[in-house]
């Protein structure tokens, strides 16, 4: 009687498995597809060298690269110190208040808003009510207020990690609330705190409907001189190239700016996580 | 006394003044939500001036360009959204509900540790990547097996955004596994049940509502999926038929229009009017997959 339950049992083990491992397979396979497939035109002069418009295969991407980067600080300016002060908020002064639980819902439901709503926000804030035009500083702040949830959410995390004894330790010696937040739980929390915005970020430069929407073009010459001009970035010249480029090896040159792409994304969650590393080995040494 | 007593009120100054910064920071994301919801609405209501309800819910027929009769249905777009979101749930359920019992159940911590965080970084891949992959690798499979000339079509899509939706249907479910009390499992055990009759009487049962939140969180990704439908979902503005049929949903529309369009006029307000649509859905979504979830954590945790 139980030898058949358990003849069955391995018979669902079995297709458990494999859909757990089928689920992980997928992305290696996506990695590797895109990198086989596109590493062959990746090189120094495809970094390095400006796109000619004309013909792709003269030129690189190089406009793109640095338009994402742009973007990347950008975003960084603006949610980092906004995204840590609202966590610090959350977690050290209004634990639980009518505010802090308004705003946690708010934090929750727009991590859920669809990226393309956003580029609508952005057009109507930034680019036509602020008046700052379809510009580099429009993509900057929208693709901010969308990044801005999963930092605090990374940032309240890491400050959940700070044992409460420190804070009460310091608060016993005289300390004031804010003195205890400075010398104590920042500089416990901010490695934590540094990755998860990293992580946060890296997913933001893949993002393409809202840049589509607020700022970003499929060519120009040169960099951009100031946030007011319009940029170029490293996903939308792929979806430029993937789908509407008449050259004959454009998918050829969007696998490898997609190469390029993960290869950014990839490089940054790893430095990431060896910042995590790094001050773990140090907290317990 | 009175120096010492004028420092003490400077600091209790300062600490309200930083404390009011904080929050003002906190707050600013309730500025956003709010924010968005007030620009869609405020521009896309005004396009129901000159737009029927009816009209624009009933009627297949988007057409916003033709001269002297446009068109402002969205149903057939609605109709795309539906199929590619059902579609991916269809593939997305079976395998992400599976995944996550046999990490949270199954799964040996090395394996565990392993897996997790490679199934949640197809989170990091950008979905215009994803895309890319479906023109040049999928979509060539789609249109072979099925015999027909192109393989951007519904089912494609369907395809790619399960993959999307597969990390927030496995984390969320194996968060929610786990948190099902060992008391429970161990009372079964006892009674001589196998392990998959514990995980299909006890784990199952116990942690389903908190499941089905997860997948209704993956639902409101795929609703709001943009570049991949907008590269492989075929772009045909026609009512589907079947799941091999070109689709536009909503999304794409909005990508596809929106640089094209004269700031303020009916095209760009109704634009706006899908977006509000969009938000509205996804916003319910969210708000009922949250409550569910954290009633499902109080009750398992105490």
């Amino acid at each position: 009687m139980k030898n058949g339950r358990l003849a069955r049992e391995k018979i669902i083990f079995t297709l458990i498995k494999i859909a757990a491992f089928f689920s992980a397979a997928i992305l290696i396979l996506i990695v590797f597809y895109v990198f086989i497939k596109g590493i062959s035109v990746v090189d120094f002069k495809f970094i390095f060298e400006e796109v000619q418009q004309r013909d792709i295969t003269k030129g690189g991407i190089w406009q793109a690269i640095v338009g994402t980067v742009y973007l990347g600080l950008g975003i960084f300016a603006v949610t980092i110190p906004i995204g840590i002060s609202a966590a610090i908020f959350l977690n050290e002064y209004a634990p639980d208040t009518k505010l802090s639980r308004v705003i946690r819902i708010s934090i929750r439901n727009l991590a859920g808003v669809p990226s393309i709503i956003y580029g609508l926000f952005g057009l109507a804030v930034f680019v036509h009510f602020l008046n700052f035009k379809t510009s580099l500083l429009s993509a900057v702040l929208t693709l901010s207020s969308m990044t801005l949830p999963w930092i605090i959410t990374a940032s309240e995390e890491s400050l959940k990690a700070v044992p409460f004894d420190f804070r009460e330790a310091s608060l016993a010696m005289g300390a004031t609330k804010w003195q205890t937040i400075k010398k104590i739980v920042i500089p416990q929390a901010l490695p934590g705190m540094i990755t998860g915005s990293i992580l946060g970020l890296s997913r933001a430069l893949g993002e393409t409907a809202p840049i589509i929407v607020v700022g970003a073009t499929f060519y120009c010459r040169g960099l951009p001189d100031s946030p007011f001009d319009k940029f170029m970035a490293l996903p939308y010249h792929l979806f430029i190239l993937a789908t509407q480029h008449v050259h004959i090896q454009a998918r050829q040159y969007a696998l490898g700016t997609a190469v390029v792409l993960i290869a950014v994304i990839f490089i940054m969650s790893i430095t990431a996580i060896l910042i995590r590393y790094h001050y773990r080995k140090k907290k317990y040494a | 006394m009175r120096y010492k007593m004028r420092k003490m009120n400077w600091q209790k100054t300062r600490e309200n003044l930083i404390k009011i910064f904080f929050e003002f920071s906190g707050i600013i994301s309730i500025a956003v939500l709010a924010g968005i919801f007030i620009f869609l609405a405020f521009t896309g209501m005004q396009a129901f001036k000159e737009i029927s309800f009816a009209q624009f819910f009933l009627e297949k027929e988007w057409n916003p360009t033709s001269y002297g009769n446009p068109q402002w249905g969205i149903l057939a777009m609605l109709a795309g959204t539906a199929y590619i979101s059902l579609g991916a749930l269809i593939i997305a359920v079976p395998v992400g509900i599976a995944t996550a019992i046999y990490l949270a159940e199954i799964a040996s911590p090395f394996m565990r540790e392993t897996l997790k965080p490679i199934i949640e970084m197809i989170a990091a891949i950008p979905s215009v990547v994803l895309g890319l992959f479906g023109l040049i690798f999928l979509a060539p499979i789609v249109s072979a097996l099925f015999n027909i000339n192109s393989g951007l079509n519904a089912l494609s899509t369907s395809i790619l955004v399960a993959i999307m939706t597969l990390p927030t249907i496995v984390s969320i479910s194996e968060d929610i596994i786990r948190e099902v009390p060992r008391e429970y499992k161990e009372a079964a055990f006892a009674m001589g049940a196998t392990r998959w009759e514990v995980i299909k009487k006890v784990v199952i049962p116990v942690s389903s509502s908190g499941i089905f939140a997860s997948v209704m969180l993956g639902l409101g990704r795929a609703i709001g999926e943009t570049m991949l439908v907008l590269m492989v979902a075929g772009n045909a503005r026609a009512f589907p038929g079947s799941f091999l049929d070109p689709v536009r949903p909503l999304t794409a529309n909005i990508a596809i229009e929106i640089k094209e369009v004269v700031s303020g006029d009916l095209h760009y307000q109704a634009l706006f009017a899908t977006g509000l649509i969009l938000f509205a859905i996804t916003f319910v979504i969210n708000l009922a997959s949250d409550i569910i979830i954290h009633k499902q954590l109080k009750k398992l945790k105490p």
